[in-house]
């Protein structure tokens, strides 16, 4: 069985704090990790080869630095992994990234089963899943618990996440899944993992190496313009709400409300 | 080929501020001046933070859609087992802001079996047209089957805008149908508006794990899309007397690749304390065991996780896997409620690290209220079940 | 602090504080109280493959040697010094058999050893042989093609968890201490068991139990080294696993340092925090020195011995005794710092000061082991008066 698992490299937005005197994100010093949940998609795809035998292969796009996040990969005992990168990939918003990936899965070759995460924790949108199954022709399912058997005739059956419970769906191989935290618990790297991953071997390709239109690629390729990037007015002070029971409640709600939080959303959203 | 993003050298001053704000390290200062080395992923933070225009990302995307010929605005209805899914009156609201501005009929999207009903239902909200595609054999979660359909309908109709709910199903279906048109999808947004004199839709949406905030504009490509953040917006009221064209479109339906077997409810048992978002915790003011029921239930609406105070634990009304402080476990969600927890410096150093601290509690002189970032001075038999009460509006 | 490690220390050193912190530190509190075995941290071990960094290659090792073990030991110190022991003390029951067993004897147990698969214990003490350990009584007399094991040893750890025991009997009682032989025995072995477990004031994730010999036949080539070797054995071993020992100790004491610093600066009295207080600072000052003289000198005994070097007791037992010392008086100083919170079993540190006391007891009391360091130094200077 051939697994392909698509990674990005993050900086660790759990860690980062914002500067109270101007109001914007301090993010130097913060870690580039793995996207922890393409880490589940990662422990998946070598739990699967563990049970049907085959390889696992690590692809993600972006800067060279993005080499450490696949060897890390490598050390948890991925097989083999490949890096995509080109000044010309960058700034790709999540069409021009899918496209690109899907690319990349293409040249790697007769992928079965394509896993990556719920979404990543910079971008937050869970999209390129999908656009990157749209690119190549194929199902896709998001929000997987649960792989629960893969047969001999390529069928696959699964458990995905909804609102209000799950739903068991079955298709065929091959199929783009995108997985959830309960779908496993992440091994922790080996020795013999981390010396593979210091020997590895990593091609890198290019624009050139992937035979595409390179109108959809990076910023060219993006439909989408970050216009602006702010911080979201935090409370800087305790501000005690006045009133009766009802309208200091209601006032509550509307201030997280406009803080953006999302109160009052059900588990498996966003 | 040309960098996508460039150092003005003489409007450059040397502050500094792109460096501290670059997550990926590639920003340096080399004779004063700001470099941008390889590392960087065009991410446009350092853009935003300099304050001489000093930085610049060229954009010159792809050629899109003839932006002329798109008009009105779209949305998805999502329905399951029966019901609109209440994000879409959330749309709804929106769609009717956008209205004002745009002025363009709203119109929607509606596929699946038995869906007359609910037709009905969205233009008693407001909306002008519904493009509706009624068949048995299209499931609730099908986005094979019903991205086609809305990819169609789409290409048929061309509204400028399309929104979705950024639901599991609508952050499923909407990606595939934005990479099947090629044309801009925006995520999750909590604001929506329209931009100056091009009328562009302007989105925005949370990033960075809820750190940032980041404004959108799809200015060459259509429909712009987006998916709409649940529970955020206000959902639109019944318009009386609104009066709506439904459309229904004869469209051959796909055969799904995808089976369902089987659909298991699952009642939301209170979360992982370490990983929660949301905690709701009690402490000594809840008076007696039982009233953790109410925590529990405030938890359980807004997705939550419970915890507790030492006070709490010791005197046995819940185990000590929940009690969050010095010798507990140290959390840091987006939202802390305390509720009827005086605020020791143990407990705090539990949660001091929560992104917004809300304070309930009939002492106002309680030490929680000087590190909360919000409170409600009153009896918490009173505010909890007032607010399980507002949140289920 | 640059320990001038080299890359691939750097990476079992990394893996291991990752382990502990991940791992180790949330179920930690659990271990002390109930006792239990963490085999479920074995495990983690097993497939983080740290139980290869001591063994040779070509038994499936990765070929470091007790420096290598020496970093694993102290990095899960740090978290509990009980659960560490379970690796440790498999450490010290593995060092036999890579000094001294045979090609087959390697090949049985080496690679199982290795990939975590079964752990090790080494038998020495018994109830009237403790420092006098000459004094053993267990026999284990020639019996045609085997040894027939009698007697019993006491406070054994890892016992009853272990599977493979190198345990010191008398193979020819009439010779004494020089009839000795180290035998390996395997758990399950008919006539082969053990005591209940014992109940210590610290260290209560580690197993510690009697092992009861009672006509237990094992085969002659069980025979680690020659008859009559067993206290070369024990000695050669105990030379090399006491930089271990040294580990868990200054991992002990560098966790509770940890613990009291960030302790003092968040608790306020008089409105500061104990951390702007010079008594306070004097004592954290003073336990940091401790820590860092004592990881110092262990790492010079486990690097002497890697080098090859002949003479390693002094230096070895210069670590342990020191090393063990530290831990006592840091972990006591951080139950200080902590003040009243720091007597409750709520918090942290009054667990490493039980942990910590067994380091200056066991694998040779701190009382031996100045013995073993004055005597080499006489000997060493009438030596050179020659």
């Amino acid at each position: 069985m051939k697994i392909v698992v698509c990674i990005k490299q993050v900086p660790d937005t759990t860690n980062v704090r914002i500067n109270p005197e101007t109001n914007t994100l301090m993010r130097e010093g913060v870690d580039s990790i793995i996207n922890p949940f393409d880490m589940y998609a990662l422990e998946e795809g070598i739990r699967l080869r563990e049970k049907h035998g085959g390889s696992v292969i690590a692809l993600s796009m972006g800067p060279p630095q993005v080499e450490s996040a696949l060897r890390e990969a490598i050390s948890l005992g991925v097989d083999e992994a490949v890096l995509l990168s080109d000044r010309a990939f960058a700034g790709a918003d999540t069409l021009a990234t899918a496209y690109t990936l899907a690319r990349g899965i293409r040249k790697i070759g007769k992928a079965d089963v394509i896993l990556m995460g719920r979404q990543a924790i910079d971008g937050d949108t869970g999209q390129v899943g999908p656009g990157v199954a749209e690119n190549l022709g194929l199902p896709h399912i998001t929000e997987i618990r649960k792989i629960e058997e893969i047969g001999e005739d390529k069928s696959i059956v699964v458990e995905r996440l909804l609102e209000d419970g799950y739903v068991r769906l079955k298709t065929s191989l091959p199929v783009l899944l995108t997985v959830v935290k309960e779908i496993n618990e992440p091994r922790l790297p080996s020795l013999k993992g981390k010396m593979a991953a210091k020997k590895a071997e990593i091609p890198v390709w290019s624009a050139a190496d992937l035979e595409l239109d390179t109108q959809r690629i990076g910023l060219t390729g993006s439909p989408t313009q970050v216009m602006k990037i702010f911080t979201p007015p935090r409370p800087s002070g305790g501000k005690i709400f006045e009133g009766d029971v009802q309208s200091t409640v209601a006032q509550l709600i509307a201030a997280l409300r406009d803080a953006g939080i999302a109160i009052g959303q059900k588990k498996g959203e966003a | 080929m040309a960098e996508p993003i460039r150092v003005i050298l003489d409007k450059c001053v040397g502050c500094g501020l792109c460096l501290k704000v670059c997550a990926y390290d590639a920003v340096s200062l080399v004779d004063k001046k700001a470099v941008i080395n390889e590392r960087c992923t065009v991410c446009g933070a350092c853009v935003g933070v300099c304050r001489y225009d000093a930085i610049e990302i060229e954009r010159r995307p792809f050629k899109g859609q003839d932006v002329e010929n798109y008009a009105g605005i779209c949305l998805f209805a999502e329905h399951r087992r029966g019901k609109l899914s209440s994000v879409v009156l959330e749309i709804i609201g929106a769609a009717r802001e956008l209205k004002k501005e745009l002025d363009r009929s709203i119109s929607a999207i509606l596929v699946g079996d038995k869906v007359q009903g609910m037709a009905e239902e969205l233009v008693a909200f407001g909306v002008d047209e519904v493009w509706m595609v009624e068949d048995p054999s299209i499931g609730d979660f099908d986005e094979d089957v019903q991205s086609d359909l809305v990819t169609k309908i789409l290409l048929e109709k061309k509204p400028e805008i399309f929104l979705g709910g950024g639901t599991i199903l609508g952050r499923s279906l909407l990606p595939r149908v934005a990479a099947r048109i090629l044309t801009g999808l925006t995520a999750d947004c909590t604001e929506l508006s329209i931009d100056g004199d091009k009328k562009l839709l302007r989105q925005t949406r949370p990033a960075f794990g809820g750190n940032i905030m980041a404004t959108i504009l799809c200015g060459g490509h259509r429909p712009q899309m987006a998916t709409v953040r649940h529970k955020v917006m206000k959902e639109a009221q019944a318009l009386a007397g609104h009066q709506g064209r439904i459309e229904k479109l004869d469209l051959p339906i796909l055969k799904p690749r995808v089976e369902v077997l089987e659909f298991v409810e699952e009642k939301m048992d209170t979360v992982n304390l370490a990983e929660a978002d949301f905690i709701v915790s009690g402490g000594r003011g809840l008076k007696d065991p039982k009233n953790f029921a109410l925590i529990e239930e405030l938890a359980r609406s807004i997705g939550g996780a419970v915890g507790a105070s030492r006070a709490a634990v010791d005197a046995g009304w819940i185990p000590y896997s929940h009690q969050v402080g010095q010798t507990g476990k140290t959390v840091n969600p987006t939202i802390y409620i305390a509720c009827g927890i005086s605020g020791a410096i143990q407990h705090l150093a539990g949660m001091k690290g929560s992104d917004i601290i809300v304070a309930i509690n009939s002492d106002p002189s309680a030490p929680i209220f000087t590190t909360a970032h919000y409170g409600i001075v009153g009896n918490l038999f009173e505010v909890v079940p007032e607010m399980i009460k507002q949140l289920k509006e | 602090m640059n320990y001038f490690l080299t890359e691939d220390q750097q990476m079992i050193k990394e893996l291991a504080a990752k382990i502990a912190k991940e791992k180790i530190e949330p179920v930690a509190a659990h271990h002390d109280e109930t006792g239990e075995f963490p085999w479920e941290i074995v495990k983690v071990l097993a497939q983080a493959d740290l139980f290869r960094v001591f063994i040779p290659e070509e038994y499936d090792g990765l070929g470091g040697g007790i420096m290598e073990m020496c970093i694993v030991v102290e990095e899960l110190s740090k978290a509990c010094g009980g659960i560490s022991l379970a690796y440790a003390a498999s450490g010290l029951g593995t060092i036999p058999i890579i000094l001294f067993g045979t090609e087959e004897q390697k090949k049985a147990y080496l690679p199982r050893l290795a990939a975590g698969e079964i752990l090790a214990a080494f038998a020495l003490t018994e109830p009237d042989a403790g420092s006098d350990a000459a004094a053993v009584k267990t026999k284990a007399v020639p019996d045609g093609d085997s040894y027939v094991i009698n007697g019993t040893k006491q406070w054994i750890t890892n016992g009853g968890e272990a599977f493979i025991y190198t345990v010191i009997a008398l193979t020819d009682p009439s010779r004494g201490p020089r009839g000795a032989s180290a035998v390996l025995v395997e758990k399950g072995t008919p006539g082969f068991e053990f005591g209940k477990k014992e109940d210590k004031m610290g260290i209560r994730g580690s197993a510690t139990r009697e092992l009861i010999f009672t006509d237990c036949k094992v085969p002659k080539s069980n025979l680690l080294g020659r008859e009559g070797a067993g206290f070369l054995v024990a000695m050669k071993t105990f030379d090399q696993s006491r930089p271990g020992v040294a580990s868990q100790a200054v991992g002990i004491a560098a966790g509770a340092l940890d613990k009291a610093v960030a302790y003092s600066q968040e608790r306020k009295q008089f409105g500061k925090p104990i951390s702007s207080f010079q008594g306070i600072q004097f004592m954290l000052a003073d336990m940091a020195t401790q820590v860092e003289a004592a990881r110092a000198l262990t790492y010079q005994a486990a690097r002497t011995i890697d080098a090859g070097a002949r003479n390693v007791a002094k230096i070895s037992s210069m670590a342990k005794v020191f090393a063990s010392d530290v831990a006592m008086k840091v972990t006591t100083d951080a139950v200080q710092v902590f003040g009243g919170y720091g007597y409750m079993k709520e918090y942290p540190v009054e667990k490493m000061m039980r942990d910590a006391k067994i380091t200056q007891i066991y694998e040779g009391t701190n009382q031996i082991q100045r013995e073993v360091i004055a005597l080499q130094l006489i000997k060493e200077s009438l030596q050179k008066k020659d």
